[in-house]
């Protein structure tokens, strides 16, 4: 039997972006929002976005508050982008405990900004999903929901590009792995960065306060 | 992706635990894993029968075939194709001229101005360009899309002599629109290990997008050039065999398993590349670039039926069940009955090799990582981690014309090759044709005035004051919220941040550790810039194949190895990290500077973690 045909196939692959894995890969499964709004996961939060994903649960004290927080000062630092052309999704981990409500009161508490989508559903239709975004070790591991709290992945549907890195990293560098899957900009805008990056460099006359990464902007 | 149970290769009886061939196949089910039982019909098609090649054309990219319905490369017919050698390649004359400051208005990536530029000016330049070219890497198969340095895979060989600085201008000429679902298209080129300046280090933040380019600067100078002003350096310190390949961020296995990768040869008076010198003191060891000096460079793929490269949308790259050696899966090789020095370099991303030869044959280890040995060391099979050189000499000289001696990879740990067809030519009992990299065609005889002399090299003392210890600790802690991650001392990758600052001129002991009981990988750790000396593994003094100058050791769960260190020459941001170029990605890496002065306090001796 293919593997494909236990996944929540809805939609035709018709109208995805040329290389990306489309619902077959992401699924098209229906999740629920904090408002309570049905979504599906490939054509309503993946297709042709750049979104960042991370795994928590309401009631989890251990790394969620702080990859909260530290989210929170990403979509800061993004400066607008986030709910315009970024966007992030908290997937709850314990679907059984997390319903709408809990999600929305969670959201409230940290005062998370708009663009910031939490999301629950069915337990088999997101264990299916953290498998395929997650991507990044054992299946003993990877069956231990505990392990993904800390995973940010980012996909950016449109040139079919992931990153993703430790949700604790810092700011900056999570920032960053989020920018590493923007499109390239066109070349006379990099180059006028380029320009703006070699003026600062030339400003240094001790080598190791160089920038630490000729990408930053900061 | 699954952990290795045991990365102590040699002599281990464990049961092999979960390959990650095996989760490859593995279709996942909520709360469990079922295995892909349908076998794939290997129905190739080649997407690019067509189109013409040469001149501007740009291969389109390509729609990578989907994972969960790969079981496994196409069947591939063994000794189909003679053993390639990359090309060598030929200076040029840059326009713009290279200069010392980065000329960003004409496209040059932003850079600090190269380091003592008008001291070590370029007597040659070099032009690379990494870009979109399709490579058959068997007659059998499509032909595949991949990155590569002039097209060619693997990437053109540079040689040159010590004593001469070069220029590379690396040019990015990557698509724009790249949505291949792995790799990306900017790039920061390292010569692994030369002795470079920051700036042209290919540090994994330096790196630039398609259309630009970035000057490289390699003064191909000694270690220690200021140490001793009358010789320019002591020769001691002389390292031969050199590789370049990208270094960015989070994406270093993708794009060099896409291609990116070539190796880099200096030669000097000592190890001239001339078995007939008659000069005193030159070693005359086989010579003669892809004549009885050989290039072996190892890589494997996992290929689609239409040709197309496989990897995860991570960017994690697999270990391939392709073994390729300088681009071609399976060759063979006519050898006459003399010495050959063959170059052996493990190009990654993940694999760790242990090589073992048929008939009999030994492997006469002159050089590690590049670095002459005091005295060879003969050796039945060598493990070859990510990155490292291997210089060995095999003697055919005893031969009958006509004999088969094949080339295996014996490591039972790592994922199995697969090939589909039987020998055409008898294997020896005992080895199955999936063990078999390449095979050598004994066809003649040829003249050798090269000679092995047996004692090859002396190494510096490494009796010197000591300025500081560090302490790096690989660790991969499971249960730890932030554990998933490859980590150094607790932490993970972070271009703006230095973990160490060491000062130029001086000595360190560096102790690299893999401490954590969770931790069951080997790390093939990599420090950046100068080769190193391993004093202790574990409290006791190195195997012999350590005991030469090194630059990736291989740290396995539990040891501690002690290492000299020495940072000569130049400034600024350098590298350690594992180089299982997965974990690389994953961020086990680190940034360390050489800086002009460090405040230390005094008595203060130990600086651990």
């Amino acid at each position: 039997m293919k593997r494909r045909n236990f996944f929540t196939d809805f939609a035709s692959n018709a109208s995805r972006p040329a290389a990306s894995g489309g619902p077959g890969y992401y699924t098209n499964a229906v999740l629920r929002t904090q408002d309570n709004k049905e979504v599906r996961f490939y054509d309503d939060l993946i297709k042709g976005k750049h979104v960042v994903i991370n795994f928590m649960y309401a009631n989890c004290e251990k790394a969620c508050p702080a990859i909260t927080s530290n989210m929170l000062k990403v979509q800061r630092e993004l400066k607008g982008r986030v709910g315009k052309d970024i966007f992030f999704y908290s997937i709850t981990l314990k679907p059984e405990e997390d319903d709408p409500a809990a999600l929305k009161e969670y959201a409230e508490m940290h005062g998370v900004k708009s663009g910031w989508t939490f999301l629950t559903g069915d337990p088999h239709d997101l264990t299916t999903i953290r498998f395929r975004i997650g991507r990044w070790n054992h299946p003993g591991f990877d069956l231990n929901v505990t392990q993904h709290t800390s995973m940010l992945r980012v996909i950016n549907d449109s040139i079919n590009r992931w990153t993703g890195c430790s949700a604790l990293a810092s700011i900056e560098t999570i920032k960053q792995v989020i920018t590493w899957a923007d499109p390239m900009k066109p070349l006379e805008e990099r180059i006028r960065e380029n320009a703006r990056i070699q003026a600062r460099i030339d400003k240094m006359d001790i080598l190791p306060t160089w920038l630490g990464s000729l990408g930053s902007d900061s | 992706m699954p952990k290795k149970r045991k990365k102590e290769q040699e002599g281990s009886k464990e049961t092999p635990q979960t390959t990650r061939r095996d989760v490859l196949k593995m279709g996942v089910v909520a709360g469990g894993v079922t295995l892909l039982t349908s076998n794939k019909a290997f129905k190739t098609h080649d997407v690019y029968a067509q189109t013409v090649t040469g001149g501007s054309f740009v291969p389109p990219e390509p729609v990578v075939c989907s994972i969960d319905d790969f079981a496994g490369s196409p069947p591939t017919r063994p000794f189909r194709q003679q053993l390639p050698i990359p090309s060598v390649l030929q200076s040029t004359s840059l326009n713009p001229a290279p200069t010392r400051t980065a000329h960003t208005s004409a496209g040059e990536a932003p850079r600090a101005a190269h380091q003592r530029w008008s001291e070590f000016l370029p007597v040659k330049q070099y032009a690379l360009h990494a870009k979109p070219a399709l490579h058959r890497f068997h007659p059998d198969l499509p032909q595949s899309y991949v990155w590569a340095f002039n097209g060619e895979v693997q990437g053109p060989t540079l040689i040159n002599n010590y004593g001469n600085p070069v220029i590379v201008r690396f040019f990015n000429d990557l698509p724009v629109n790249h949505t291949l679902g792995f790799g990306i298209p900017e790039m920061t080129i390292h010569l692994h290990n030369g002795h470079t300046p920051s700036e042209s280090d290919g540090f994994a933040g330096d790196f630039f997008g398609p259309q630009l380019w970035k000057d490289n600067h390699y003064p191909n100078v000694l270690a220690g050039y200021d140490t001793f002003p009358t010789t320019k350096g002591d020769q001691r310190e002389a390292q031969y065999s050199y590789w370049y390949h990208d270094h960015r961020a989070m994406f270093t296995a993708a794009n060099t398993y896409l291609g990116l990768a070539g190796m880099y040869l200096l030669f000097d008076k000592k190890d001239s590349g001339n078995e007939n010198d008659t000069t005193p003191g030159a070693l005359r060891l086989p010579s003669g670039y892809g004549v009885f000096d050989i290039p072996l460079e190892f890589a494997d793929k996992l290929i689609c039926p239409d040709g197309t490269l496989l990897a995860d949308p991570s960017g994690f790259i697999f270990q391939g069940d392709k073994w390729c050696i300088n681009g071609a899966i399976q060759p063979f090789m006519p050898v006459k009955r003399r010495k050959y020095r063959f170059r052996m370099l493990n190009t990654g991303p993940e694999r760790t090799r242990i090589h073992k030869l048929t008939g009999g044959y030994n492997f006469k280890v002159i050089a590690t990582d590049g670095n002459l040995l005091q005295n060879p060391i003969t050796v039945s099979q060598i493990t070859h981690s990510v990155a490292e050189r291997y210089d060995v000499i095999i003697d055919f000289k005893n031969a009958r014309i006509g004999d088969k001696i094949y080339l295996l990879d014996i490591n039972p740990d790592d994922d199995p090759q697969f090939v589909g067809f039987p020998s055409p030519t008898p294997l020896p009992s005992g080895v199955a044709i999936e063990q078999v990299n390449m095979r050598f065609d004994v066809v003649g005889d040829a003249t050798d005035n090269s000679q092995v002399p047996s004692t090859l090299t002396s190494y510096p003392s490494t009796n010197t004051q000591i300025a500081a210890v560090k302490t790096w600790e690989f660790t991969r802690v499971d249960d730890d919220p932030n554990g998933f991650n490859f980590q150094i001392n607790g932490l993970t990758f972070d271009a703006n941040r230095s973990d160490h600052c060491v000062e130029k001129g001086t000595a360190e002991i560096w102790k690299l550790r893999n401490l954590v009981p969770a931790s069951d990988w080997t790390h093939p750790v990599h420090i950046h810039f100068e080769e190193f000396r391993i004093l202790e593994r574990n409290g006791a003094p190195p195997p012999p194949l350590e005991t030469g100058r090194k630059d990736v050791i291989r740290l396995p769960p539990g040891d501690e190895i002690v290492l000299f260190m020495r940072f000569r020459e130049f400034l600024g941001r350098y590298l350690i990290h594992c180089h299982n170029m997965n974990h690389e990605d994953a961020f086990m890496m680190t940034r360390w500077d050489i800086v002009d002065t460090v405040a230390r306090t005094p008595g203060k001796k130990e600086v651990v973690g």
